[in-house]
């Protein structure tokens, strides 16, 4: 591991002048992914600025939506009363990743900026594009079973591990920053990016800037989601893929509105804006999903141990939504 | 950068100590202090056998800089039970043959105390049917699910199903103490 000077940060705005102008200042969450990768020498940070005084309060909102500071911990995320009601989906989400002791230290923002699981991009003897910029990518003809089949890039074909981003993802979530040159917001599924020639630019975010909070708005259906995740052992794996759905159905047995989000798939979390624009209006039965589940893989693209997740990804939309309109099928 | 002084409570005492700043939680506890009970398995999150309990939550060790915790009240497997009187769950852990080589122990067993404290909290997990419910019905499912970063590579996990039911009561009266 690089030497680093550590500083512990108050609030957001001493987080930001300690870390301002310096390029080689890293903001350190939980670390349950950024001490792993300083480990691996893959990050070399060498100053850490801890976040995790920042505020960790999960406040509900006038208009029904909720506030979640960025230091709050995924377990108490996970467990908070109004998330559990009002946000399913979201609890199910973080508590199908990693294990209970991860999930005590790992914070809302560090979860966000986590960085891919990709082998090639953890081992500095392959070559990657995202570590290092021009080197190629080992993945696209290694093993990528875990890769993308949605979005990819001939310089990258890595996934975003989180599962808890692909909830916040279908639930419209706005990311709330603070940098340098100020506050601004933005929906955090434009924060990250996907790959095309620059994977190493992973999201919007500017030198300096950190996530302060995250806001979700109110979503009364939300009380009817879920999150499916499909993996290679019962617990404690990342997703091969996942789904996050919310479903509102009307009296007639139609789908009123819908979010559908897909996890494992991308190089971020992926709204799954063409199923849910074929799916509005449509009788909420198997035919109407599996149609659905096409449109939005009707871009996909396998590679040589991936390819078998196209079909994943379609049969598992089928079922969540199933789930969720209470067919058993 | 270089070394700092650190302190922390551990087991109940309280203790300073020099150390490089790069330093994990787990080789501070092993290298700088002598709590050897704790164990470095994987060094990267995936196996669980360096979980302590930090003001009584369960955590990775491993991932942990120990610069990031000072001033909180860590709990080793050294700190479960006192000479002469095993903690219940260890006592449960040598009936039910919850190991063989018993290279993973003390992680499963900090983990198990922490699991205890997080049911009666009611904090939920994946497996959990009801997330409204204002408790949660532990059943097998919920434990193994519950005690998912902890592997075994002696496979023992019967034994440890075993003396963790037994003693999850026990725990959870300990956790409301």
């Amino acid at each position: 591991m690089n030497p680093f000077s550590y500083e512990r940060a108050a609030d957001a705005a001493a987080a930001i002048g300690l870390a301002k102008g310096n390029t080689a200042a890293r903001y350190l969450g939980g670390g349950t992914n950024l001490v792993d990768l300083m480990r691996e020498t893959v990050e070399r940070p060498e100053m850490l600025v801890d976040v995790t005084g920042l505020s960790h309060k999960i406040e509900p909102r006038s208009d029904g939506g909720l506030l979640i500071g960025a230091a709050a911990t995924n377990t108490a995320l996970a467990a908070d009363a109004h998330v559990r009601t009002q946000y399913p989906l979201l609890s199910r989400a973080i508590l199908a990743g990693a294990s209970a002791q991860i999930r005590n230290m790992a914070t809302v923002g560090g979860n966000i900026l986590q960085r891919t699981r990709c082998r090639y991009f953890y081992d500095t003897a392959a070559a990657c594009n995202k570590r290092e910029p021009g080197a190629g990518c080992d993945a696209r003809d290694g093993f990528n079973r875990y890769h993308a089949i949605l979005g990819a890039s001939p310089a990258c074909v890595a996934t975003h591990p989180s599962d808890m981003c692909v909830a916040l993802a279908a639930l419209d979530a706005t990311v709330h920053l603070d940098g340098p040159d100020g506050p601004r917001s933005m929906a955090l599924a434009d924060l990250h990016r996907l790959p095309g020639d620059r994977p190493d630019i992973e999201t919007e975010l500017k030198p300096g800037e950190l996530i302060a909070a995250v806001e979700l708005p109110p979503l009364p259906f939300a009380r009817r989601s879920t999150y499916r995740k499909v993996r290679d052992r019962a617990s404690y794996a990342f997703a091969l893929v996942s789904v996050a759905a919310a479903l509102d159905l009307a009296e007639d047995g139609t789908v009123r509105d819908v979010r559908l989000a897909l996890g494992g798939v991308a190089h971020k979390p992926w709204r799954a804006s063409a199923a849910e624009a074929a799916l509005k209006g449509r009788p909420a039965d198997p035919e109407s999903f599996r149609a659905a589940a096409e449109a939005e893989l009707a871009a996909a693209a396998g590679l040589r141990d991936n390819t078998f997740k196209i079909e994943l990804a379609k049969r598992t939309i089928v079922a969540v939504l199933g789930d969720l309109t209470g067919d058993e099928a | 950068m270089g070394n700092a002084l650190m302190n922390f409570t551990i087991n109940g005492q309280s203790v300073e100590v020099e150390a490089d700043i790069r330093s994990s939680l787990l080789d501070l506890l092993r290298n700088s202090l002598g709590f050897t009970g704790t164990k470095k398995g994987c060094d990267q999150g995936a196996c669980g056998a360096c979980t302590v309990l930090v003001d009584g939550e369960r955590i990775n060790s491993c991932l942990a800089l120990a610069v990031q915790y000072q001033g909180r009240s860590i709990t080793t497997v050294e700190g479960l039970g006192s000479d002469g009187a095993l903690h219940p769950l260890q006592q449960a852990f040598v009936e039910h043959d919850g190991f063989q080589c018993g290279y993973c122990t003390p992680g499963q067993l900090c983990s198990a105390v922490g699991m205890a404290r997080e049911i009666e909290r009611n904090i939920p997990s994946v497996v959990t049917a009801d997330l409204s419910a204002g408790s949660v019905a532990i059943d097998e499912t919920e434990l193994r699910e519950r005690m998912s970063g902890n592997l075994c590579r002696c496979g023992a996990y019967n034994g440890i199903v075993e003396a963790i039911s037994e003693t999850l009561g026990k725990m959870q009266e300990g956790a409301r103490a």
